[in-house]
């Protein structure tokens, strides 16, 4: 729960108001929710930092390296972390 | 790996370590590190064995599955035992004792205990299954109450009513004034907190250097953040200066993230108190849902027994998450108490003090004890 992932956002999802966005989370694309983050300018390419399904801070490219690089010493926490994120219900039926 | 050097770099860790033994002078430094994430990266990096053993550092109460006592773990079975309810929880907290068990146990006697990723889990949960009265058991400092915050508002805005969240939110300033307060503690300084500085800033640590004259640094995870955060502290002390300073600031700002910050007001309010595992009853530190968000509040929606219970003589948790003794010199450490079958709760989160040392901080402690080396002269 208190790990934070990083993932980098691949597309903005239409009529969400900004909400939602779908993001390349260690090559599996999820969406999370970025309403947090509507105060940045958050561009497809960019990297944020992702808590329980939601963006919490927008990251550089080295953060986002260095992130998951410490991530994947944890192992099987990270492991976990990343299969609950892919399980995650936050796909279609959220976004309505 | 381009970046991922320069933060392991270890001719630039030699640099900061030449730094810190400068600034250590003939004092002792006893430390801080609040958060959890810290204590990792300490224990898994070997961290105390290459600093000077003038610095020591001691581990905070920064680990949010840590902190739950074990009378609001048997208040979530208790919920998730009533009928027609089905309890959603972070995977963290499912093996965290409680005085009746765990929630695991719960779920292997019946209960409908689900495992979610994510609060908006646990909302769709609600959408699907109607005739469920679907409720997330909220866990976590500012790092993840605004999430529960944002799901709130949005099962208000869909009008999504057999959704509860039962929370038990902290907030990470009141206990560290709380161990400020402590008698049994002699602090230097804190290692501020990284990743729930992203959403309240450094302003709120203020009060550290204003009011109790001790440095505080906000600080990442990788080892030479650390390693940088303890040579800000001790160059403020070599310094004479007492400020709040920032060593994450690629991610950390002041103001943290007022959208963030907008969304935990307009759904929680402060509970007058909470009991916090080994720190006891604490002033306004933990959120519960004001009176706009009664109808999704479980405690008001739910028979919540709300029965204290005392933490098992053996564990000495509350010890541990004041810092007052290290993992290893509690009673039932690695013993009757491992992560497979834990007692306490610094032993169930992979960001408890107990687990991380369990896991990595042993090895390099009995390395270096047996064979003498690690710590430079």
């Amino acid at each position: 729960m208190c790990l934070g992932i990083p993932g980098q956002l691949a597309e903005l999802v239409p009529g969400t108001e900004g909400q939602l966005a779908v993001v390349d989370v260690a090559g599996v694309r999820r969406r999370v929710n970025i309403g947090l983050l509507e105060d940045e300018v958050l561009e497809v390419g960019d990297w944020v930092l992702i808590h329980v399904g939601f963006a919490m801070s927008k990251i550089d490219e080295a953060e986002a390296e260095v992130a998951l690089a410490s991530l994947h010493l944890l192992g099987q926490a990270y492991d976990e972390e990343v299969e609950a994120l892919r399980a995650s219900a936050l796909g279609e039926e959220a976004a309505s | 790996m381009r970046f991922v050097d320069e933060y392991r770099d270890p001719a630039a860790a030699r640099i900061v370590l030449e730094q810190i033994r400068r600034l250590v002078g003939d004092e002792h430094h006893t430390f801080m590190e609040v958060c959890g994430g810290h204590t990792h990266t300490i224990y898994r990096h070997g961290i105390e064995h290459v600093l000077p053993e003038a610095v020591e550092l001691v581990h905070g109460p920064g680990c949010p599955v840590c902190v739950i006592p074990m009378g609001r773990v048997d208040d979530a079975i208790a919920v998730a035992e009533q009928p027609g309810v089905m309890f959603t929880s972070f995977g963290d907290m499912m093996r965290v004792p409680g005085g009746n068990g765990n929630l695991l146990e719960a779920k292997a006697r019946g209960a409908d205990v689900r495992f979610v990723y994510s609060p908006l889990d646990a909302l769709r949960l609600a959408v699907e299954h109607p005739d469920r009265e679907v409720v997330f058991f909220a866990v976590g400092f500012e790092t993840t109450a605004p999430s529960t915050a944002l799901t709130l508002l949005k099962a208000r805005a869909d009008g999504v009513t057999n959704f509860s969240v039962f929370s038990n939110h902290v907030t990470i300033v009141p206990p560290i004034k709380a161990i400020l307060d402590s008698p049994d503690l002699r602090l230097d300084g804190f290692l501020g907190p990284g990743h729930v500085s992203t959403v309240v800033g450094n302003r709120p640590y203020r009060f550290v250097p204003e009011q109790y004259g001790k440095p505080v640094v906000t600080t990442g995870f990788e080892p030479l953040d650390i390693l940088q955060g303890v040579q800000m502290l001790l160059a403020q002390r070599r310094e004479g200066r007492c400020e709040v300073e920032n060593q994450y600031s690629r991610i950390v700002r002041d103001e943290g993230n007022p959208r963030a910050l907008a969304a935990l007001a307009e759904v929680f309010e402060l509970r007058p108190h909470f009991e916090w595992r080994g720190l006891g009853f604490i002033a306004q530190s933990a959120l519960k849902l004001n009176s706009d968000f009664a109808a999704w509040d479980a405690e008001l929606r739910f028979d919540v027994p709300g029965v204290r219970v005392a933490d098992p003589k053996a564990c000495q948790c509350g010890e541990v998450l004041k810092g007052v003794i290290k993992p290893w010199e509690c009673k039932v450490f690695g013993t009757a108490c491992t992560p497979q079958t834990p007692i306490g709760t610094c032993m169930v989160s992979s960001e408890g003090a107990c687990a991380a040392y369990y896991n990595f901080g042993r090895l390099h402690r009995e390395v270096s004890v047996s064979v003498g080396a690690g710590r430079p002269s």
